[in-house]
């Protein structure tokens, strides 16, 4: 098998807390390399390098044996190398057909696009792919494994040959998992060569030749998946054993009951759900992708208006209607999707830390009490072992467990007693989800009442003390947590 | 050999660009620049008569530039500020002139007016959802109505009220110091400006300023209830300009109802040569400031150089477009 891409001693400095040290990296042709590593541990940096959108500071980069340098995104297009980000980067107003090949359009000689054109090229890549998209559909009518297929599409129609995937599971449920699996092993017999980001170790196993773990901007290790055990690799990220604890349920029976939620109703999205949650309860939420469960908790914490039910809090009945209305009655909610509704990215670590509670760091006249925010957000930085230079750095240059970590504080430092925690793991790895679990755990040891919502099943299992499982909007069933349940118990509920 | 050259000159070429890393700095260069070109190509320039009426110029424009980059730092836009400012000259007209008033009620009933339509255009954003550049745009011209409609679209001498052209004609500082005969109306305005500046780093409707402009959604699930900060900052925009009304009626001892049309270009223009970004999250009062002087500097150095007025709006118009590509290019390359 031949060497696709070969780097060779990468350096890249910057000012925040990312950077390189002498990291290599081989691609043959034909294998699924893994890229493993916990967050800020370079892995998207070096990915940023050889996709050209970051300058080296030093060492060499081959791709087919020849030396490149790459001043931009295109060049490594160019050069064969396609980036399917995290973060899909899809015109959702634009068909199928016209994302693929957005600057390429096949034009007559006034410049006027011959969309049958556009729709038949498409097409053909779609057929040699087995990809069941239609050309002509927009792309906001799809769900977000079918236009992940767009972007890989869209990689492959420039001929790449060097694939690069950013964490592609990530917004996937196992269904569509599998479907993309088998696009990457057909991939894979064509001879393209494919860069596998993730946070999820079953995969790995799956799907992976090879594996190469990065440890704070430093190359660790490559391995060959088979033959490599599972906790081997989680060591080497970590740099320790971790453990795999199982759920500890405490007895709750004299606990208060803090949130009680009747006859939610809203749409088809969520359709008369109840349920409780009692003082230092983890209350888990299963459910495929879109089973209604993120819509339960932002018609609870106001972010959304519902058009029946009650949420009691405390034994008394609470009119929310908006997010401070929730916040007031003690609630609070990280969102799934921390970079457009949990932070401020421009904002520096300390004001986004006392977002939610702005009130308490001012004097009469409403001006800021900076000293008292800065020790407090460097309690936080060290309670929560947050990775920052210091507390007046922009959020945006953190990685995303640390990001997630600055939520976390700015709840805790709100005090709210019930803490809605919505895919709170998501693109977070291995050994920062441990930290998080941890702390969950020690919030509900406090005596807050905690609801986790996450398509991880394991997790799901690992954490809740109940588990409710929602399906189509229905709350199908509660089950007990820790081992009286299995897995597939709760897949039965999920799928009714 | 070759990768090494290469890649050492880009984090030179960076660490220049991080020497002059923000835009008030690349900003406030400009500002010298244009001034010692001035001086050097007209003796005129530099005398402190014109000096002051640099000044004088730059008061009422900068006042409504510092209004306008309260709300663009949230990420919305006021067209509204020129009209407006003029709305508030007719109503202190009226207060004082029609009806007699004294002039504290006059002025306060100016910024009282002011911060109301402000409110109005916060509420069509924040409540109604209508985006910001058409409410402000619908404000703007329902502004210029009404101050036609209310002054009988003639202007409304202030010769009942006694010292109301002191309010910006006069010099407090020259009093004390008789060699510096600075106006009140940029006394004013850097009263205005640092009162803002200190709101805006200081305060809570200052962080929600920025917190807003950088990701409104994350605000408001913090519990925050931003329609009612967003409200409350168009509210304070809007007093601000009725500031403004006070110091161009003052100057010219009356309001006329048919001026303030572009002058909310001219704010805008000096907010973004200031290096404020239109998209939100981010800018400062000072570099506002400078804005400001900038404009004003270049339309009197051009005067002053007798170059036609059509072709002093050409040159604006290329300054503006310079100073935003100045500042995209920094962004980028900071990146």
């Amino acid at each position: 098998m031949s060497l696709l891409v070969e780097m060779q001693g990468i350096e890249k400095r910057f000012p925040g807390v990312y950077c390189l040290k002498s990291v290599g990296f081989e691609l043959r042709s034909g294998e699924v390399h893994a890229l493993m590593g916990e967050n800020g541990a370079g892995k998207s940096t070096l990915m940023k390098i050889l996709s050209g959108v970051y300058h080296r500071d030093g060492g060499t980069v081959k791709v087919d044996g020849a030396l490149v340098e790459f001043n931009g995104p295109k060049d490594a297009q160019d050069a064969g190398v396609g980036i399917i980000h995290q973060e899909l980067s899809l015109m959702n107003d634009l068909t199928v057909a016209q994302n693929v090949f957005i600057g390429r359009e096949p034009r007559s000689f006034l410049g006027i696009i011959n969309e049958k054109k556009l729709n038949l090229q498409a097409q053909e890549i779609f057929q040699k792919m087995n990809f069941d998209l239609d050309p002509t559909t927009e792309v906001s009518q799809l769900t977000v494994a079918k236009q992940q297929m767009i972007e890989i599409a869209k990689a492959l129609s420039y001929k790449s040959r060097i694939l690069i995937m950013d964490e592609p599971t990530a917004a996937l449920n196992d269904a569509e998992i599998a479907e993309l699996f088998t696009i990457i092993q057909s991939l894979k017999s064509e001879g393209v060569g494919i860069i596998y980001i993730s946070h999820k170790m079953d995969e790995i196993k799956r799907i992976a030749d090879r594996v190469t773990v990065m440890r704070d901007g430093e190359y660790i290790d490559t391995v060959e998946a088979k033959d490599t055990p599972l906790s081997t690799i989680i060591s080497m990220m970590v740099g320790r054993e971790v453990k795999d604890e199982s759920v500890d349920i405490p007895d709750l029976s004299d606990s208060p009951e803090l949130l009680n939620v009747k006859h939610l109703n809203r749409g088809k999205a969520i359709q008369d759900v109840s349920f409780s949650l009692k003082k230092g309860e983890i209350l888990g939420f299963a459910g495929l992708m879109g089973a209604g469960r993120t819509e339960v908790a932002r018609a609870i914490f106001g972010a959304d208006a519902f058009d029946s039910g009650e949420v009691w809090v405390n034994g008394e009945l609470c009119n929310i209607s908006t997010p401070s209305d929730a916040v007031a009655a003690g609630i609070g909610y990280l969102s799934e999707d921390r970079k457009h509704f949990g932070l401020a990215l421009g904002m520096d670590v300390r004001a986004n830390i006392s977002m939610a509670t702005l009130g308490r760091f001012t004097n009469s006249c409403g001006v800021l009490k900076e000293a008292d925010m800065e020790k407090i957000a460097n309690d936080y930085i060290e309670q929560l072992a947050i990775r920052t230079p210091s507390d007046t750095q922009e959020v945006g240059f953190l990685s995303g467990g640390n990001q997630q970590k600055v939520v976390i504080a700015k709840w805790l430092l709100r005090d709210c007693d019930i803490l809605i925690f919505d895919e709170p793991t998501r693109g977070i790895d291995v050994g920062a989800k441990a930290e998080i679990y941890k702390l969950l755990e020690a919030l509900a040891k406090q005596g807050r009442a905690i609801i986790v919502i996450s398509s991880e099943l394991p997790e799901v299992m690992r954490l809740s003390h109940r588990i409710a499982v929602m399906c189509q909007g229905k709350l199908t069933g509660i089950l007990p947590g820790g081992k009286a349940t299995t897995q597939e118990q709760i897949m039965a509920l999920a799928t009714q | 050999m070759t990768t090494e050259s290469q890649t050492t000159s880009p984090s030179f070429i960076s660490k220049l660009i991080k020497m002059t890393a923000h835009q008030r700095v690349l900003a406030f260069a400009s500002l010298v620049i244009l001034l010692v070109f001035f001086s050097i190509t007209s003796p005129n320039f530099m005398q402190m008569s014109n000096m002051l009426a640099i000044l004088q110029a730059t008061s009422v424009n900068g006042v409504l530039a510092v209004a306008a980059t309260l709300v663009i730092i949230t990420g919305g836009i006021d067209l509204s500020v020129g009209t407006l400012m003029t709305f508030t000259a007719v109503v202190a007209g009226i207060l004082l002139t029609n009806m007699n008033l004294p002039l504290p009620v006059g002025v306060l009933g100016a910024i009282l007016a002011g911060a109301f339509c402000g409110f109005c255009s916060g509420s069509f954003v924040a409540k109604m959802k209508i985006p910001p550049f058409i409410a402000t745009l619908g404000m703007m011209l329902i502004l210029k109505g009404l101050s036609l409609v209310l002054s009988g679209a003639r202007p409304i001498y202030f010769n009942n009220t006694e010292g109301y052209d002191a309010i910006s004609r006069g010099s407090l500082i020259g009093e004390v110091l008789p060699f510096l005969p600075i106006p009140n109306g940029v006394l004013i305005l850097f009263v205005v400006a640092g009162v803002a500046s200190y709101v805006l780093s200081k305060t809570v409707l200052g962080r929600y300023c920025f917190g807003i402009g950088s990701n409104e959604e994350a605000v408001r699930l913090s519990g925050v209830n931003t329609d009612r900060w967003k409200i409350a900052i168009y509210a304070v925009a809007g007093g601000i300009c009725g500031i403004a009304g006070i110091l161009i009626s003052s100057r010219l001892n009356s309001a006329q109802p048919a001026l303030g049309l572009g002058y909310e270009l001219e704010a805008i223009a000096a907010v973004v040569i200031g290096g404020t970004s239109l998209s939100g999250g981010r800018g400062t009062i000072i570099g506002t400031l400078i804005g400001a002087l900038i404009v004003a500097v270049l339309t009197n150095g051009l005067r002053v150089l007798s170059v036609a007025q059509e072709w002093q709006t050409v040159i604006t118009g290329i300054i503006i477009i310079l100073a935003v590509y100045a500042d995209m290019m920094r962004r980028q390359k900071s990146k």
